[in-house]
């Protein structure tokens, strides 16, 4: 998907974004699995069997006690990591530790990252190799402090649209989203949906207007079919909700592995 | 007691605070499009919400400048709510304490709290917004009661979000709103009290944002709740004020003080006498929930201002007696007046709260909310003091304790 808006200049594409466009130049949608980390003791396992299964990127979230945006399935995942002692620095020091060949983005509440300061944390980042942030409860006029120290540590800040989002600002919304711009499916918090909202493939269509960047979907896209149909007007998707249950069901790596295996054969058939 | 040079005896309760020249901002004012009070506030929302609270800012600065809004809005709380209510003079406290206490009779106010005041307010509003249907949380079920009520008067939907551990120990004020035609969610979710509630009314407002709005009871929030809700509440302020100037022969009074949870009775009474007054002002939070006292800047509820958390930024779960002041951050209003040092922010314990609730029922016949009880707490425990023997006190009594009754008989009877 492309359009005929020159690409955003002024800061250097960085790896999340430059791997996102290649594989979408080259023909392939995109697939970013979302993994709580500390989940459990086998969480890393876990990471590198998604990157091993065919995701692009992987969404690793760093769980907060006030998860606002999320619905019962990340609200019980983010509880059982915090019950096991998971930190913010502790899942950036584990994540320093692999190297599982695609771009991570750490997922997390903006509070995390303000009692964490800025620069040390968007610094941290960086050196645990990973490539993006998406900071859901920091909308674009809260967003500069943060962003700034984030581009100056080689890490992009991913921007979401929300079906609710008018148009103009969707414009100033991508401009400042790096890496891909994070397009809301639906109206709601996260959690699976039998039926996949109109709303996801029309903010799809609206983003992918207004942007060259890579457009994801994400909340309310579970099965392998409704990642296929948005992917019909999207550039790729983000599970969450569905992988992070089979894994709370005890699925374990083998049956997260499955899970995204089964995601990508749909997006490559579409 | 002090007096503001140049203001006169009988000032008007005009809704634009007095005094100051023209070029120096108010101290409790507008706090723009950004909703900054100092480096606090904002609006720390998911970007779904985002035009919401847009909707909800244009739509209140259009209707606080309409003079047809602040007279349906006084009218309402005038022929329905009982406004204005008193000002009482405590004679027998007064004695027993060394200081003159004046009670802001907020406990008079329908539905028993100042907290008719925001919702009807917000739901004038949310009428002309176009919105059917109001949603909102509680913790005591003070505010909760209070929403059901303007939504049971205007014909609206209610969906009131309590925590599961609040829905317990205020089980009348659940069966309240049950009466009032207002369907209540317990919430199972995290601490189960008053930020869990918070949670999700906010997650349920994202995903009915078209027909819903979110009645959110105090000074907290994204921007523009915590300006919004200040300023339906400084009636109690600018009511007050008047009322003490009257009683005080023009003076004001030398101390003025209230219970602070998210901290909107604060606001509204404080609103009165930041500006117009050099009273000095003080907040009194539960130990147990001290965000001013104890906690630390942070980003919660959509806005920045002082919360209890960790070294990692997790959110610590506050704990009080009253459900209603079992909050772990306060309005960022507040976080501003005390970095200014405006107001004054102190904390009192459960022990003293139950003696104080007691107290005010001996000896003038009052018995008040526990939320309340806290600030007759800390001047108790300030006469003679902090607050020097002969010093006039107004303290905002916020709310009245029947809903209190019960758990207060359990706890000295010793069965909690």
């Amino acid at each position: 998907m492309s359009s005929d808006r020159p690409p955003t200049t002024g800061y250097l594409p960085g790896l999340l974004e430059s791997t996102l466009r290649a594989r979408r130049d080259a023909g392939h949608k995109l697939l970013v699995p979302y993994l709580t980390g500390g989940l459990d003791d086998q969480w890393l396992v876990t990471l590198e069997a998604l990157a091993g299964s065919g995701a692009d990127a992987i969404e690793v979230g760093i769980p907060f006690s006030d998860p606002m945006i999320d619905g019962v399935t990340i609200q019980d995942a983010s509880r059982r990591a915090l019950e096991r002692g998971t930190t913010p620095d502790g899942i950036l020091a584990d994540l320093s530790r692999v190297d599982v060949g695609v771009p991570l983005v750490v997922m997390t509440y903006y509070n995390l990252i303000f009692r964490a300061g800025h620069a040390r944390i968007a610094g941290l980042m960086s050196q645990s190799g990973v490539s993006g942030a998406i900071i859901p409860d920091l909308p674009l006029e809260e967003v500069g402090p943060w962003a700034d120290a984030a581009d100056r540590a080689g890490v992009a800040t991913v921007l979401l649209v929300a079906p609710s989002t008018p148009l103009d600002r969707i414009g100033r919304i991508c401009e400042r989203s790096r890496g891909f711009v994070y397009a809301v499916g639906r109206m709601g918090v996260t959690g699976e949906q039998k039926v996949l909202a109109e709303s996801a493939r029309q903010v799809a269509e609206r983003v992918s207007g207004a942007t060259d960047l890579p457009v994801c979907v994400g909340i309310g896209v579970s099965t392998p079919e409704q990642a296929a149909t948005v992917c019909e007007v999207a550039d790729g998707v983000v599970v969450g909700s569905a992988l992070v249950r089979r894994l709370l069901e005890g699925g374990g790596p083998e049956g997260a592995a499955a899970f995204v295996s089964s995601l990508r054969r749909a997006l490559d058939a579409g | 007691m002090t007096t503001e040079p140049g203001v006169t005896k009988g000032a008007t309760t005009s809704p634009t605070p007095e005094g100051g020249s023209p070029s120096v901002p108010p101290i409790m004012g507008d706090p723009g499009p950004s909703g900054r009070f100092g480096g606090f506030g904002g609006r720390f929302v998911p970007e779904s919400l985002v035009p919401a609270c847009a909707e909800v800012e244009a739509a209140f600065r259009s209707a606080w400048v309409d003079p047809a809004f602040h007279d349906e809005f006084r009218n309402i709380l005038h022929h329905y709510g009982g406004r204005p209510t008193p000002v009482t003079e405590c004679a027998r406290l007064s004695q027993e304490l060394g200081v003159r206490v004046l009670l802001k009779r907020e406990d008079l106010a329908h539905t028993g709290s100042h907290k008719i005041n925001n919702v009807i307010g917000q739901a004038l509003l949310a009428i002309r917004m176009g919105k059917k249907r109001l949603i909102a949380e509680t913790g005591a079920g003070q505010h909760g009661v209070a929403t059901a009520t303007a939504a049971a008067l205007f014909g609206m939907e209610c969906v009131v979000y309590m925590g599961e551990v609040d829905t317990e120990r205020q089980e009348l004020n659940v069966f309240r709103m049950e009466l009032l035609g207002a369907e209540v969610r317990p919430v199972s979710s995290g601490s189960r009290t008053l930020k869990d509630a918070v949670n999700e009314a906010l997650r349920e407002w994202v995903a009915s944002v078209g027909e819903t709005h979110y009645c959110l009871g105090s000074v907290m929030g994204p921007h523009p709740f915590p300006w919004m809700v200040r300023e339906f509440q400084r009636i109690i302020g600018d009511e007050a004020r008047s009322q003490c100037r009257e009683l005080l022969d023009g003076a004001d009074p030398d101390v003025v003080v209230a219970c602070a949870g998210g901290g909107s009775n604060a606001a509204g009474i404080f609103a009165g006498f930041a500006d117009a007054t050099r009273s000095e002002l003080v907040a009194v939070e539960a130990a147990g929930g001290a965000a001013l006292s104890m906690g630390i800047p942070g980003v919660l509820h959509g806005m920045h201002s002082a919360l209890l958390q960790d070294e990692a930024g997790q959110i610590l779960e506050a704990s009080s007696i009253s459900a209603g002041l079992d909050y772990p951050g306060i309005g960022p209003e507040h976080a501003h007046l005390a970095e200014l040092g405006r107001a004054r922010y102190v904390a009192a314990d459960d022990a003293e709260v139950l003696d104080a609730f007691q107290l005010l029922a001996r000896t003038e016949g009052i018995i008040p909310a526990l939320e309340s009880a806290h600030a007759i707490a800390w001047v108790a425990a300030a006469s003679g003091a902090e607050i020097p023997s002969g010093s006039t006190v107004l303290i905002n009594l916020s709310g009245r304790g029947d809903k209190d009754v019960a758990q207060v008989r359990d706890i000295l009877r010793g069965r909690a």
